[in-house]
């Protein structure tokens, strides 16, 4: 019964974490937005744009991927089932 | 998803187990040293073969790239830079083969990421000497010090977290997305007598390949591009 508690409880606290995924989202969706917004204005600074746009987004990202390893350590290598 | 299974364990200090991860990263350097020796086999200065301006094409947009991120003054830096970015990202591509990407092991991403933590740090005493170290924790105020401390340490951690959370996302959504289609393939084939010919997983053909595009290929080039670029940056901001 308390497994059976435990392991619901760290399912939904997976899903939960994924929450985390909004932020990205939107920080990503603003920074190709600008991007676009760049070349159309400067279309021969495109492979300059491009490249930094890539960098900022995937720095943006670690945030996102935090929750990520949070889920995934609830799903795959969960800590609370050791403690019962 | 299982982790990375245990191929054999070296009776040392307990017992050191040796992983997929470890041996598939021996299989890819032994690969790496081998093209590598074939391909700077016969340089010549007067007409060079194909082969050779190839490697000369790939090895001057290295060194263009470090110039242009770090300055003349880290061009010794370029083949580490060079390293990192191949093995970085044919562990990744090895997906492809079939064999399980080292990358997607926190363990192998953590070495890297501290030997760049290493680097930073051995940077910023060589420029700024160990006093100089010191005092960089106190700026701008002193009793921000702790955090100084913490940012600095989170960074290894961060990179970590991002090249190893996007190998793996994309492992796990991969394997998830192979096991929804073999059940639903089972599914569509519940009609055939044959035992045989109805565990064939027939959506499996094909499909998975679009997922293959963005999470093998454009995710293994972005995050060995970015770790590199990481490096460059935080290497050449320690020495300023």
């Amino acid at each position: 019964m308390e497994k059976a508690i435990v392991l619901a409880a760290s399912a939904i606290g997976a899903g939960l974490a994924m929450i985390a995924g909004v932020g990205p989202g939107i920080g990503q969706g603003f920074a190709a937005g600008k991007a676009a917004e760049a070349v159309g204005r400067q279309p021969e600074a495109k492979g300059a744009i491009t490249s930094t746009m890539l960098f900022g987004c995937a720095v943006a990202e670690s945030t996102g991927i935090y929750g990520l390893v949070v889920a995934l350590i609830l799903l795959f290598a969960n800590p609370l089932i050791g403690m019962l | 998803m299982n982790g990375p299974k245990i191929i054999f364990t070296i009776p040392l200090f307990g017992g050191i187990k040796v992983t997929e991860s470890i041996v598939n990263m021996w299989i890819i350097m032994v690969v790496m040293v081998i093209v590598s020796i074939w391909l700077t086999r016969g340089l010549k200065v007067r007409n060079p073969s194909k082969k050779q301006l190839f490697i000369e094409k790939l090895v001057t947009m290295l060194y263009d790239m470090v110039r242009d991120v770090m300055g003349e003054r880290y061009m010794f830096f370029a083949p580490y830079i060079g390293t990192l970015f191949l093995l970085s990202i044919l562990g990744s591509l090895s997906s492809l083969l079939t064999l399980r990407p080292y990358t997607a092991d926190l363990s192998v991403i953590l070495t890297w990421t501290v030997m760049t933590f290493l680097i930073i740090q051995i940077n910023n005493i060589k420029n700024h000497g160990v006093l100089g170290w010191l005092k960089s924790f106190t700026e701008p105020v002193a009793f921000i010090t702790p955090l100084n401390i913490i940012s600095e340490i989170a960074n290894p951690i961060s990179m970590t977290f991002r090249h190893f959370g996007n190998i793996a996302a994309g492992l796990v959504i991969t394997s998830l997305v192979y096991g929804g289609l073999a059940s639903l393939s089972g599914a569509l084939l519940s009609w055939v007598p044959n035992e045989f010919l109805s565990s064939i997983p027939i959506l499996q053909i094909g499909l998975p390949a679009i997922l293959s595009i963005y999470f093998d290929l454009f995710t293994s080039f972005l995050q060995a591009y970015i770790i590199c670029m990481l490096t460059m940056v935080f290497v050449q901001g320690s020495g300023e």
